[in-house]
């Protein structure tokens, strides 16, 4: 149910991020989503690709300070109210959300990413209420 | 004007018969009171009687500011704590101060070095002296304080900051003299723009700036805001504080107070004693200091001496403007900031790894601080809040061991250059020399 996510500290540099994306593509690896939390001075990438372990060593070699973080993914319906509904779920357990991404693809679905401050809890609340996780297999190749 | 003919106008031969005798009873003093340097001057052969005029100088052993450090606080003083009756400290590295001891002697000879340093610049007790030099610690408020008060001008102890109430009394009082650091004179100069101040409502003529470095073109940018003539003092706390050296109306360097402070310029890296005109680093042996009588103090700042007759009529050697210094300290906002201290805070923390870069920049005429510490990817969170609470905990720790605010900046890891040898820690954008 736990996913990995890559976590990269990127200071606000013209043209850093295209070196790192420039890394990932040489490696061919695929980026599924990502995120970017900024400051004045640096920025925060988090992404789920396809083999995250191998990305986070390359990106290591190549001077990156990167992190590997678990995260969930959960799958909601495309339509108004679809991510309210899941939320509403999420908050009325107490579990609290560090920060989240979401993207849509398709007509049916949109998919989530969240941290939160108990992860294990996050997937008993949502797995009792019958929503869709993503699985460790088809994350890494949305 | 003069304050003392006597010994500030002195036969050079005279005031060189003078140093010799005053040096001698101090060597003799500290031999007798100071076990460290009774230890050293053993370690070199050298008994009181070798030192009998001041060409002796040469052979006794030099004293440097790591030797101030071993011996904190009080293992360099030649007076019991009784006779002790100021203290005063600055910032060193690994936290703890330079601390420096005055007997009563000591501060009247002090308030005697600024009274000459005040009464250069034509001041007198007609005179009303605002001082924003900082009080406490740190020697340049109380050390203008007490020479300003032995001339009889009268004293606005204010401290620094505090700059809508300094420009309010500058105005109220009718202040005719400022000392502070040049940078916050500047400051000051733009505020009174700001505040849209009448400059006909000031009487301010004249200031005393020193504590850091500055440049001609500072000097130029302060008498045109404040329209003032601005002078530079210098002194450093070790020796006595300000008053070690001041600059008079020929503006052509700064006259030492020769009589009480013997200055010597000698080769940094080879110790040798260079002659008058060429650059070095500044020594000085206060030959009549009682509470704490230091031996050819090393003060890591390079400059010249010039030692023929000044046309204000003096005899007392000039100092230039120091042109840089031998060690790696900063002198930012007055405070003296040594790169090894940002360095142990950052040892300190087991979240940071001692690759730092200091940054030091002067905008609106402040000195700014900014250190690059990497973020090392064995602590790195991937929240914000997390990092956020990490540079706050960094900028609080080093705000207590220099006593200065500095902007903290988050950098990858690996982009601070190593070097194999002496790294680079420190890039200086102030356009001071």
């Amino acid at each position: 149910m736990i996913i990995k996510q890559l976590s990269v500290f990127l200071e606000n540099r013209t043209g850093r991020l295209t070196e790192l994306t420039g890394i990932l593509a040489a490696n061919d690896i695929n980026i599924s989503a990502f995120s970017i939390a900024d400051t004045a001075d640096y920025g925060i990438l988090r992404m789920i690709v396809g083999r995250p372990e191998q990305a986070a060593d390359v990106l290591k070699n190549h001077g990156f300070a990167v992190k590997v973080t678990e995260v969930v993914g959960m799958i909601v319906p495309h339509k108004p109210g679809g991510l309210h509904h899941a939320l509403q779920i999420i908050s009325d357990n107490n579990v609290a959300i560090e920060y989240m991404y979401a993207f849509a693809s398709g007509e049916c679905n949109a998919t989530v990413i969240i941290r939160a401050d108990s992860l294990e809890k996050l997937i008993a609340v949502l797995q009792e209420h019958k929503m869709e996780l993503l699985q460790k297999g088809d994350v890494y190749q949305l | 004007m003069i304050w003392n003919e006597h010994y500030e106008c002195m036969e050079r031969e005279s005031l060189l018969k003078l140093q010799g005798t005053r040096l001698k009873d101090m060597v003799e003093r500290v031999y007798y009171s100071v076990p460290f340097y009774r230890t050293r001057l053993q370690e070199k052969g050298i008994e009181p009687g070798d030192i009998q005029t001041i060409d002796d100088l040469r052979k006794l052993p030099f004293t440097t500011k790591q030797d101030l450090r071993d011996n904190y606080p009080f293992g360099l003083f030649a007076k019991p704590q009784q006779d002790v009756v100021r203290l005063h400290a600055s910032s060193g590295t690994t936290g703890k101060s330079t601390v420096v001891g005055y007997t009563h002697n000591d501060i009247m000879m002090w308030s005697e070095v600024v009274a000459r340093s005040l009464t250069m610049i034509g001041a007198t007790r007609d005179d009303i002296i605002q001082v924003a030099y900082g009080y406490g610690l740190f020697t340049g408020g109380l050390g203008l304080h007490y020479g300003a008060e032995k001339i009889g001008a009268s004293v606005i102890p204010i401290s620094g900051g505090n700059t809508k109430k300094q420009l309010q009394l500058m105005e109220d009082f009718g202040s005719t003299l400022i000392a502070c650091t040049p940078s916050y004179a500047a400051f000051l100069g733009e505020a009174l723009i700001e505040e849209k101040i009448d400059p006909a409502s000031i009487r301010l003529r004249a200031g005393i700036f020193g504590a850091e470095p500055w440049s001609e073109e500072m000097r130029a940018q302060i008498e045109k805001l404040l329209r003032i003539k601005a002078y530079d003092i210098y002194g450093l706390s070790e020796i006595i504080g300000p008053g070690v050296s001041m600059e008079c109306p020929c503006q052509k360097g700064m006259h030492i107070f020769e009589d009480h402070f013997i200055p010597e310029i000698i080769n940094p890296d080879t110790c040798e004693v260079l002659p008058y005109g060429e650059l070095g680093e500044l020594v000085f042996t206060p030959a009549t200091k009682e509470a704490m009588p230091l031996i050819r103090y090393r003060t890591r700042d390079l400059t010249r001496l010039h030692a023929e007759k000044c046309d204000c009529g003096r005899t007392l050697v000039r100092m230039e403007k120091c042109v840089g210094r031998s060690d790696d300290m900063l002198i930012i906002r007055g405070v003296n900031v040594f790169p090894s201290q940002v360095e142990s805070v950052l040892l300190e923390m087991s979240e940071t790894k001692p690759h730092y870069l200091l940054v030091v920049d002067r905008h609106n005429n402040l000195d700014i601080l900014e250190v690059q510490v990497e973020v090392d990817e064995q602590f790195f969170s991937d929240e914000v809040k997390e990092l956020e609470d990490l540079r706050r905990r960094i900028r609080a720790n080093i705000a207590s061991v220099l006593g200065l605010h500095a902007e903290i900046r988050l950098v990858e890891p690996g982009t601070i250059e190593r070097s194999m040898g002496k790294a680079q820690r420190v890039v200086d954008k102030r356009k001071i020399h």
